[in-house]
């Protein structure tokens, strides 16, 4: 399970809304156990060399300074996130190709510029792409105290 | 002896070792080496044809082989390899 800092998804948010180029980040946090938790991110250039609507690519010089980043603050990096503007939260072949093992991949859909859905993907041991449950912490009420909301509700 | 600094996405074939001293003297050399240690890494750094990986990079004290001399980049004892994984998709 994947757990995303109420704060970072914001991060996200803001990065990726109103763009018609796909953006990307790292999410750098700790795994505890069975669970992968992510307490901040770092957005880089997508690099890509051509149609940046539906590609993107981090440069080996902006991967080590997260890294380096992620290891100076005592954590590391879990994982990868960008956009699909006007695209589904769904991963493409050249995603799940292009993937490195034990990373998860946050892809963030936009429709018209807004923020639509969040869905993370994880390869297994055969190289394919296993969708990730996402929990957002901590959940955000409402009025409601009896009441805890889904992401899409949040949303 | 070199060092190869390995990935966070690579870390869980390595037991989680991040540095790893190696006594080859090229970097094909320290790529067999590697993968002789640590049987897993081994379709992730090299492909079906033998060759580097489609997806990963080797930085030998932070410049990039395909600027050197390739697999043939030679080693000092003070040499620093880095796996940096290139990051993309669609």
């Amino acid at each position: 399970m994947l757990l995303i800092e109420h704060s970072v998804l914001n991060e996200m948010v803001f990065n990726v809304e109103y763009s018609v180029d796909e953006r990307c980040g790292f999410l750098i946090g700790y795994d505890e156990n069975e669970n992968r938790r992510v307490i901040t991110s770092r957005p880089v250039t997508n690099a890509y060399k051509g149609s940046q609507q539906r590609n993107f690519e981090i440069t080996a010089k902006d991967y080590l300074l997260a890294e380096h980043f992620a290891v100076s603050k005592g954590l590391k990096l879990v994982g990868v996130y960008h956009s699909h503007p006007n695209q589904t939260a769904l991963p493409s072949h050249y995603d799940e190709t292009a993937a490195q093992p034990d990373f998860s991949y946050v892809i963030l859909s936009t429709m018209h510029g807004k923020f639509g859905e969040m869905r993370s993907w994880r390869l297994n041991d055969q190289d394919r792409f296993k969708e990730e449950q996402i929990y957002l912490y901590p959940i955000q009420y409402h009025g409601n105290s009896n009441h805890t909301h889904t992401l899409a509700e949040i949303h | 002896m070199a060092t190869v600094i390995i990935p966070t996405p690579l870390r869980k074939f390595t037991n989680s070792t991040t540095r790893i001293p190696i006594l080859a003297t090229t970097i094909s050399a320290a790529i067999r080496e590697l993968t002789d240690n640590f049987p897993d890494l081994k379709k992730h750094l090299i492909d079906s044809d033998g060759k580097m990986a489609a997806f990963i990079n080797i930085f030998v004290d932070n410049e990039d082989i395909r600027y050197l001399d390739l697999e043939k980049t030679e080693l000092k004892d003070d040499t620093v390899i880095s796996i940096v994984p290139a990051i993309a998709g669609g």
